[in-house]
């Protein structure tokens, strides 16, 4: 495996810290009990800045201490955030951002997450609560339609707005011109 | 300042606290995975009795924990609300018999095979809970990234939990400012605005959240850099102690008890206790 750069390794920390904080804040939706997780929208954000691998460690990283301080981890959960991260990352491999944003890469950037979240919240994570805690299909295919159309509306919507935002604060390649 | 309440190291003189980082983290792992193989009724008891001993002797204080002990409880409530509307004949398929206490409406009756499920399903997350929140009030956070650097993580990866451990105050401290910011703007988080609104809102604080991030990640690495991070293939941690007998007695009980977790649970063939048939 190729050594993480020493920026990585500061990517993956701090943005598992604003995952964590982001984690903890809750916003109300309309249906009871549900919040909008923004810590997706940051995890994705990441992930197509820093690569698959900052990606996967900020999920498990920034879950396992949300849940950690809550009521002990639950596992199925963080592997599932974990893979969203790695997921879009290695879809939005090739999107460098840091070279302008047009309509095209948002779409790129959006069919990444909603590959991501489908994959985890609709197949990884009931899977896995179905072996480890063995609880109703029905129960747990409901929970993660729930989580993973909700993680995908918050990426898509919040996620795309930063991404737009901040390729526009990103000095362009050529973008000085020679004063005749 | 309205800061959330997070559950954190707490510095007690105990017989938990005097083991290594590493030990604990072993345990923790152990005994997670201990809790998530088995359903088995006699081992979740006797890992349930353990875990509120050891949390005895740590001196920890209920009072400490108080708010985390709310939220589990909800979540867990919910949880079982939850598969009980969803599946509420489960516990009967899973243990092959059928004794109806009492019908509510429809087809939800309560069974006793389904109340031993969730009874079993409770005890199962419950008896992590005390092992996880003591590895969190019990270990110095700076010697965890040690302790996953021995148990063969690489150094570079516990250096980002470290890291994150280290930010997590101070992107909590700016995430308020700016929100605060944000509001005397009259952009608004709380459910008086619509959804969508909401969601646009919150990228006004969270832009600057990342940006500000985004900054400090070229700041740290720089700094990092130059005094010559990740050149060599391991590194020595300033906070790592030595394992002690107690140390080494720790890790042999709690291997131990993963060892007869997986012998009773599955010595029968089946995960399940089943005491109806």
């Amino acid at each position: 495996m190729k050594k993480l750069s020493v920026k990585s390794v500061v990517a993956i920390g701090i943005g598992a810290a604003l995952f964590f904080v982001l984690g903890k804040i809750s916003i109300p939706t309309p249906v009871p009990n549900t919040y909008i997780s923004l810590q997706y929208a940051i995890q994705a954000v990441f992930a197509t800045l820093f690569g698959p691998i900052a990606g996967l460690l900020i999920g498990f990283i920034g879950h396992t201490l949300i849940d950690a301080t809550n009521y002990g981890p639950w596992w199925s959960w963080i592997i599932a955030s974990a893979l969203a991260g790695l997921v879009i990352g290695l879809v939005t491999l090739k999107l460098n951002i840091n070279e302008g944003i047009d309509t095209k890469k948002i779409i790129h950037f959006n069919v990444a997450q909603i590959i991501a979240h489908l994959l985890s919240w609709g197949l990884v994570a009931p899977c896995l609560d179905i072996l480890i805690y063995s609880e109703p299909i029905e129960k747990l295919f409901a929970q993660g339609l729930v989580a993973g159309i909700s993680n995908m509306l918050t990426t898509g919507i919040v996620g795309s707005l930063l991404l737009v935002a901040y390729a526009k604060t990103v000095v362009k390649k050529g973008s000085l011109n020679k004063e005749n | 300042m309205a800061k959330i309440a997070i559950l954190s190291y707490i510095k007690r003189n105990s017989l938990v606290h005097e083991l290594t980082g590493t030990t604990k983290l072993i345990f923790f792992i152990a005994w997670s995975v201990a809790s998530m193989v088995t359903y088995d009724t006699r081992v979740l008891v006797g890992m349930l009795l353990i875990s509120v001993l050891v949390f005895k002797v740590s001196k920890i204080k209920i009072r400490d924990i108080r708010f985390v002990l709310g939220l589990a409880a909800v979540f867990l409530l919910m949880n079982n609300l939850f598969v009980y509307l969803f599946a509420p004949e489960y516990g009967v398929e899973l243990y092959e018999s059928r004794t109806v206490l009492f019908t509510i409406a429809g087809p939800y009756t309560i069974t006793l095979q389904q109340l031993f499920y969730h009874l079993n399903m409770t005890m199962k997350v419950i008896c992590v809970v005390p092992v996880a929140l003591l590895f969190i009030a019990c270990t110095d956070p700076s010697e965890f990234a040690a302790s996953l650097a021995s148990i063969g993580v690489s150094y570079r990866i516990g250096y980002s939990v470290s890291l994150a451990l280290r930010y997590i105050p101070d992107v909590q401290r700016e995430y308020h400012n700016i929100s605060q910011a944000q509001q005397a703007r009259g952009i608004d988080l709380s459910g008086k605005d619509k959804l969508f609104t909401r969601l646009k809102n919150s990228v006004a604080i969270l832009l600057p959240l990342i940006l500000s991030s985004l900054n400090r990640i070229e700041t740290v690495s720089n700094a990092m850099e130059l005094r010559g991070f990740g050149k060599k293939k391991k590194r020595t941690w300033y906070a790592k102690r030595q394992m002690k007998r107690n140390d080494w007695l720790t890790i042999g009980f709690v291997l131990t008890i993963l060892v007869v977790d997986l012998v009773v649970t599955f010595w029968d063939g089946s995960r399940y206790f089943n005491p109806f048939l």
